[in-house]
């Protein structure tokens, strides 16, 4: 094989090889990062929402300049949740209320504090809120309430605050480090309970607690005042019902439909990458192109020396070995450089999406390996059939 | 293989002549293991032709061409290579020789392939041919009388049935020649093969059983 191999690589041009390397490296390395990214940040806008285990939309009244100004309410009254419960669409209707009273609430990481600020929650009922009941409950007299905060809330901690203190990020499993105080001012009372972070929400924008405490804490610090709901939470079977949309628009409604926003986002997303992943493509075959010319070339200058080792007894399948070895060996050099180059540009990426997304599946870099290598046995196959061809026609002198 | 045949073969070139007076061409011919035949031929009527269509390398001819009983045009690419690698031995004209390779080299680089001849055999023939010295030298730096004792040496050091010399001993003196011969002779001796010599007039001086004209 040696002496073979010393024969027939004469004329190899280094020049030709090297820019086939490259462009090729460089085809290889879109294709997989394309494909890797894509498949890193889907998770992202895919997602679902722990706590919100139905399809459900969210309805609330439209605000308009002219309902402002003239002071009519927004809350919905038992008449229309009627109605709505009446629809052909509506599975169930739930109630978000509102607190009646004030409410303080300092929150801390590790003993920092981060938020302290007058704010309300909301409850909705149990059953729309899929988490196992030993957590999501609250009994007259417990000091501890269960919470459910906003994702958004994470995000901006995570991203703003803690960075800039080197403090720890927080992520679904280390919740448990969020100390949340919360007072309560009203009916001639005041009290502290302390809230206990169960997990975030992405659909919710609104900090949650459970309706026991809600009706409870309502009832004791003020038992007078009684609101509207402005929000229900409706449970539809197919949350891309166009009856939905119409009864909406028919009753002046407003939906907030996270859903519908990422299925925009994931279908761009997937339309940015194609393109980005298409023209990593045209690269590799091109670079391709390049080979299989230059490799034609090669055995168009060796042509003489290819016939007397097929003369002297050399078959055509050894004969071939050399270049297809050569190709073959190219390839895999080039995956291998691709795979590395994509492990370390996705550390880079992977850490600024864990930052905003902190419970994230860390993921692995087997699709960019599966696409990969799949790209490697095809265009090897190809190379090694071309090499085959070009050697048989030198046998049959063509 | 005991027998090649010809059996009516005419070469696509020859197609139009009509003064073509041959034993060859257009005849049936058979040529057996273990006979010594000289094939002679003035230039031009298909002596390198003739051997070309032994080795599978050319098929553009009319007739038969039989291996035994086998027509060579029945032939697979695969059992083509085992042909010239285990049965038909061909000491070309033109040599064939790697220029880029030394005169070792050369021979091993078919000796490596058939495995059939040790180093100690493949030196002998160097130093009996009187090149010894030019074992490590490249091809393309010798004469082509060299090369072609080179040349001989390759073509034997794998087994054959039949072996075609094309004109082996042009550019060589009388000597070597007789060593030549020699060499060939008891090689072929000691497998039983055939050999078909072909020349233009000056050849090797051997006790032919046949001579044909082409």
């Amino acid at each position: 094989m040696n002496l073979v191999w010393k024969l027939l690589r004469k004329h190899i041009s280094v020049p030709q090889f090297v820019g086939f390397f490259f462009a090729n490296l460089c085809g290889m390395l879109i294709v997989l990062l394309g494909f890797q990214f894509y498949r890193d940040v889907l998770p992202v806008f895919t997602q679902s929402d722990s706590f919100m285990g139905a399809e459900y939309v969210i309805v609330s009244k439209k605000i308009t300049a002219g309902n402002t100004l003239s002071g009519r309410s927004n809350s919905f009254v038992s008449d229309e949740v009627e109605d709505l419960q009446g629809q052909p669409f509506a599975n169930k209707v739930g109630k978000f209320t509102s607190t009646e009273y004030k409410v303080d609430a300092r929150m801390g990481i590790n003993g920092t504090p981060v938020l302290s600020s007058e704010l309300f929650f909301e409850s909705v009922p149990d059953g729309f809120v899929d988490v196992s009941l030993d957590q999501w409950q609250w009994k007259e007299g417990d000091n501890t309430v269960p919470i459910i905060l906003p994702r958004t809330y994470i995000a901006m901690y995570n991203f703003g605050f803690a960075h800039n203190h080197s403090l720890p990020k927080i992520s679904d499993g280390l919740v448990g480090m969020i100390d949340f105080k919360i007072f309560i001012h009203g009916n001639g009372r005041q009290d502290e309970y302390k809230g206990k972070v169960i997990g975030f929400s992405s659909r919710l924008n609104s900090i949650l607690v459970p309706q026991s405490f809600m009706d409870w804490s309502n009832k004791t610090y003020a038992p007078d005042s009684k609101s509207d709901p402005t929000r229900l939470i409706v449970e539809v079977a197919n949350p891309t019902d166009e009856r939905i949309a119409q009864y909406v628009e028919d009753n002046g409604l407003d939906t907030e439909n996270n859903n519908l926003d990422a299925e925009k986002t994931t279908y761009f997303l997937k339309l940015v990458v194609t393109l980005v992943m298409a023209i990593g493509l045209v690269i590799s075959v091109l670079s391709f192109y390049i080979l299989m010319l230059s490799i034609y070339l090669l055995v168009q200058k060796n042509a003489s020396k290819l016939e007397n080792l097929l003369l002297i007894g050399y078959s055509p399948t050894l004969v071939a070995m050399p270049y297809q070895l050569l190709t073959v060996g190219l390839n895999l050099v080039v995956l291998l450089i691709a795979l590395i180059g994509v492990t370390l540009l996705r550390s880079n990426y992977m850490e600024m999406i864990e930052t905003l997304f902190p419970d994230i599946d860390e993921g692995t870099i087997l699709p960019a390996l599966g696409v990969g290598l799949c790209l490697f046995v095809l265009i090897s196959v190809i190379n090694v059939i071309a090499v085959r061809r070009k050697v048989m026609s030198v046998w049959l002198k063509k | 293989m005991d027998k090649i045949i010809f059996r009516n073969v005419l070469p696509s070139v020859f197609a139009n002549r009509e003064d073509l007076d041959s034993e060859v061409w257009q005849k049936e011919i058979t040529f057996e293991r273990d006979h010594l035949y000289l094939v002679e031929a003035a230039s031009g009527q298909g002596k390198s032709t003739f051997c070309s269509y032994i080795v599978g390398y050319r098929n553009d001819f009319a007739g038969q061409i039989l291996f035994d009983d086998m027509d060579i045009r029945t032939l697979s690419v695969n059992q083509w290579v085992e042909m010239r690698k285990f049965h038909v031995s061909h000491l070309f004209q033109e040599l064939r020789l790697f220029p880029e390779l030394t005169a070792m080299e050369n021979v091993e680089i078919k000796n490596k392939l058939t495995g059939f001849k040790t180093k100690e055999q493949i030196d002998r023939w160097f130093e009996m041919l009187g090149i010894a010295d030019k074992k490590d030298a490249k091809i393309g730096r010798m004469s082509f009388g060299q090369q072609q004792r080179v040349a001989l040496i390759r073509s034997l050091v794998q087994p054959f049935d039949f072996i075609l010399a094309d004109e082996p001993i042009s550019h060589l003196d009388d000597e070597n020649s007789r060593i030549m011969g020699e060499i060939m002779m008891t090689e072929a001796k000691s497998q039983g093969a055939g050999v078909i010599v072909t020349s233009i007039g000056k050849h090797i001086d051997l006790n032919y059983e046949r001579t044909v004209r082409l």
